[in-house]
């Protein structure tokens, strides 16, 4: 009886307590989800902000010229060599079509106005179009050429009309000009290929993300070929090899803490070992990867440990138990398990790594690189260092291509990623 | 000459109710607990032989002068309660113990006259000759066809796939376990029951043609049937194999083994026939642990 009363008592105390449990259970799941509704409108609003600003760089802005191609211009001596055709002056050509097209501008500084609407990388345009097929010399045809920056903007809005004119990058004739082209429809915004084919530029309307794009491929390249080899071997070799002494000790700690290293000290080293000291080219993706695998490697190797150790002992017992080696345990049985968790770790060294900007800088992948790099040894910039340049420059038309490169930056991650967490399911699939 | 009024009260209550329940009791040794092994450590046809082995994780004495010999196609059980060394004295058997870094071994071990400790002992064919079945089944997380298949490959033992199908069935039949997998044996082995997953891995043990093999509680996480399938196992793998067996079920040392030995605290208190440890005891503590005072 007197057991009864008390394990009512007990059952009593502990209805109280219900109460107050599921409401400490429901304030923390609130938390948890405010937390991660926050997380999720933040980063809805940065995608909005960047694809809003960004997704007018995938178009500019062309007008239609009927070029002429005078003989006596690209090629007067008739030898069809590609190196004449290369140095003719284009420009004349295109300067001849616009007053054609406005036979009413007059005065030298209209005229000059008016050459000023068609970008200046348009003579490359034309130079192409000639190598490509030199039958058109002689003929006339109408062409697609890129309008300059400012014209682009107001195609693309960005230039106010309402501004007073003194206060506007282009006057209230230039905008006349537009609106004639507008009529006979032969100025309009197509897709931007530029952007995608081209290497960075002072003129924005010619700068385009390929160059910085295949930078950052070249670089990451040479940093995952080095890192994850090197990474996956160094924790193999202190996990399951190497004795426990002071020594490992000491290691152990220094690679905790060289993940905590700023990055860009690992770019003055890279400044004074790779290309002072052994002379390796400035700029290279070859340095720049050296460089990320140096920052990189920690956080591979400390990935790669606790992979490895999450694979139980029993798993190594049953090897050694069947008279396998310490190294065939390790690469039969041991290392496929901890595969994965170790693909987890070089994915985030990757995405940091493709991220990083400051230890390039050491190493003069900041620099103004027209050319698309064609190997390791090309000087070349990468995403995030092109996207800091443009950020930097001046001109309104710099705005949207630095949303832009930042799109393609993103899609880049979100590419690599997709074939990491590919790669770890399929080797997860295995067992 | 100890006599039975020298017991402890304790063990006197004991002997009283051994008595009533008719079971002879002969004077125990009571040389103290730090007293020399009784009963008859030496086995007819010896294949393993050991000889004052030590044990010392780091500073700690974990088995003392153990001497004890383990007779060709016999099975031996190490009883004895937690923490008293019997499966350190078994990891002992294949050097299992080299992986643990602060274990240190000294005395001597030999099997077929081969000292296992010594410095040119290669511990790979040695564990490919003495093979260990775990407390907990550990197959590869690989098909059943890989976990039996995997010791004969990496001892280069089948030189075709044919060899090596015919190694896989019959390691599985020998093991019980052929009919129940035979359909599936490229399903993980991960995915057979408890008591299955333990039979694979005697089957894989088997794989190797051991010629001694170790089981470390082999039953300890299995069912009464699985167990039963087990025991009965061993019983017929005793024609070919000298087998070590660690146990916390009396009844299981008193069915399938010949021999059995008690350890106590790191100590090998007494080895005999099984039948007469568990009847006719000698030592004070192997009674008292086998008629459930401790442990």
């Amino acid at each position: 009886m007197n057991n009864r009363t008390d394990s009512l008592s007990t059952m009593e105390k502990v209805r109280k307590g219900i109460a107050k449990r599921r409401s400490a259970e429901r304030r923390f799941r609130f938390y948890g989800l405010t937390g991660i509704v926050l997380g999720l409108v933040f980063v809805l609003i940065l995608f909005i902000s960047i694809i809003g600003k960004g997704y007018s760089a995938f178009q500019q802005t062309q007008i239609a010229l009927d070029i002429e191609f005078l003989e006596s211009v690209i090629d007067p001596d008739q030898t069809r060599d590609n190196k004449v055709i290369s140095r003719a002056d284009y420009n004349s050509l295109i300067r001849k079509s616009l007053s054609k097209a406005f036979p009413e501008v007059k005065g030298r500084r209209q005229i000059r106005d008016l050459n000023r609407m068609i970008s200046t990388g348009a003579m490359f345009q034309l130079r192409d179009r000639v190598l490509e097929d030199p039958s058109v010399i002689g003929q006339s045809e109408r062409i697609w050429l890129l309008a300059s920056d400012d014209y682009d903007m107001l195609m693309k809005g960005h230039i106010d009309g309402t501004v007073p004119e003194s206060e506007r990058r282009l006057k209230d004739h230039q905008v006349a000009w537009v609106d004639q082209l507008l009529e006979q429809g032969r100025i309009k915004k197509r897709f931007n290929t530029f952007f995608f084919t081209s290497g960075d530029s002072r003129a924005p309307e010619m700068a385009g993300i390929r160059g910085a794009l295949m930078g950052s491929m070249y670089t990451l390249f040479v940093t995952l070929v080095l890192s994850f080899p090197i990474g996956a071997a160094t924790a193999v070799y202190l996990e399951e090899f190497a004795p426990t002494n002071k020594w490992t000790d000491l290691i152990e700690v220094n690679i905790n803490n060289l993940a905590a290293v700023p990055s860009i000290v690992f770019g003055l080293l890279g400044l004074a070992m790779f290309i002072n000291f052994f002379g390796l080219p400035r700029s290279a993706p070859l340095v720049g990867g050296l460089v990320l695998t140096l920052m990189t490697l920690p956080t591979i190797i400390i990935a790669g440990r606790a992979a490895l150790k999450s694979v139980p002992p029993s798993i190594r017992e049953a090897a050694l138990g069947m008279g396998a080696s310490k190294l065939q345990t390790v690469f039969h049985h041991v290392l496929p398990l901890a595969l994965p968790g170790m693909l987890t770790g070089t994915i985030i060294g990757m995405a940091q790594a493709l991220g990083e900007t400051a230890p390039l800088l050491m190493i003069g992948m900041v620099a103004f690189i027209v050319d698309i790099p064609k190997g390791i040894f090309d000087s070349a910039t990468v995403l995030p260092v092109q996207i800091y340049l443009w950020a930097d420059s001046p001109e309104r038309a710099f705005v949207e291509r630095t949303s832009a490169a930042i799109m393609v930056l993103l899609a880049f991650l979100i590419s690599m990623n997709a074939i990491a967490v590919f790669l770890r399911k399929r080797f997860e699939r295995r067992w | 000459m100890n006599t039975v009024t020298q017991l402890k009260p304790k063990s006197v209550s004991r002997m009283k109710t051994l008595i009533s329940k008719n079971i002879s009791v002969k004077p125990l040794n009571l040389q103290g607990e730090m007293g020399a092994t009784v009963g008859s450590i030496h086995a007819d046809n010896p294949r393993i032989t050991c000889r004052n082995v030590n044990v010392f994780y780091g500073e700690n004495h974990a088995i003392q002068d153990i001497n004890l010999d383990i007779g060709t196609n016999e099975v031996i059980s190490l009883i004895g309660p937690s923490g008293c060394g019997k499966s350190t004295f078994l990891r002992c058997l294949n050097r299992m113990n080299d992986t643990v870094e602060s274990c240190r071994v000294n005395g001597e071990i030999k099997i077929d006259n081969v000292d296992v400790y010594s410095k040119h002992m290669d511990v790979v064919p040695l564990r490919a000759q003495v093979g260990m079945v775990f407390q907990k089944p550990n197959p590869f997380p690989k098909s059943i066809y890989d976990n039996i298949a995997y010791g004969p490959k990496i001892h280069g033992l089948a030189s075709t796939k044919a060899e090596l199908d015919q190694i896989v069935e019959s390691s599985l039949r020998k093991a019980g376990l052929w009919d129940e997998v035979k359909d599936r044996l490229h399903q993980p082995g991960t995915g057979l029951s408890g008591g299955q997953q333990q039979r694979l891995c005697i089957a894989r043990t088997l794989s190797v043609e051991p010629e001694v093999i170790l089981m470390d509680e082999p039953c300890s996480a299995l069912d009464p049937i699985a167990t039963a399938k087990i025991e009965q196992l061993i019983d017929e793998l005793r024609q070919r194999y000298t087998i070590a067996i660690v146990t916390h079920s009396m009844q299981q040392a008193a069915r399938v083994s010949q021999r059995t030995a008690y350890f106590h605290l790191g100590k090998l208190i007494e080895v005999g026939k099984t039948s007469d440890v568990f009847t006719n005891p000698l030592h004070e503590l192997t009674q008292d642990y086998i008629t459930g005072r401790f442990g």
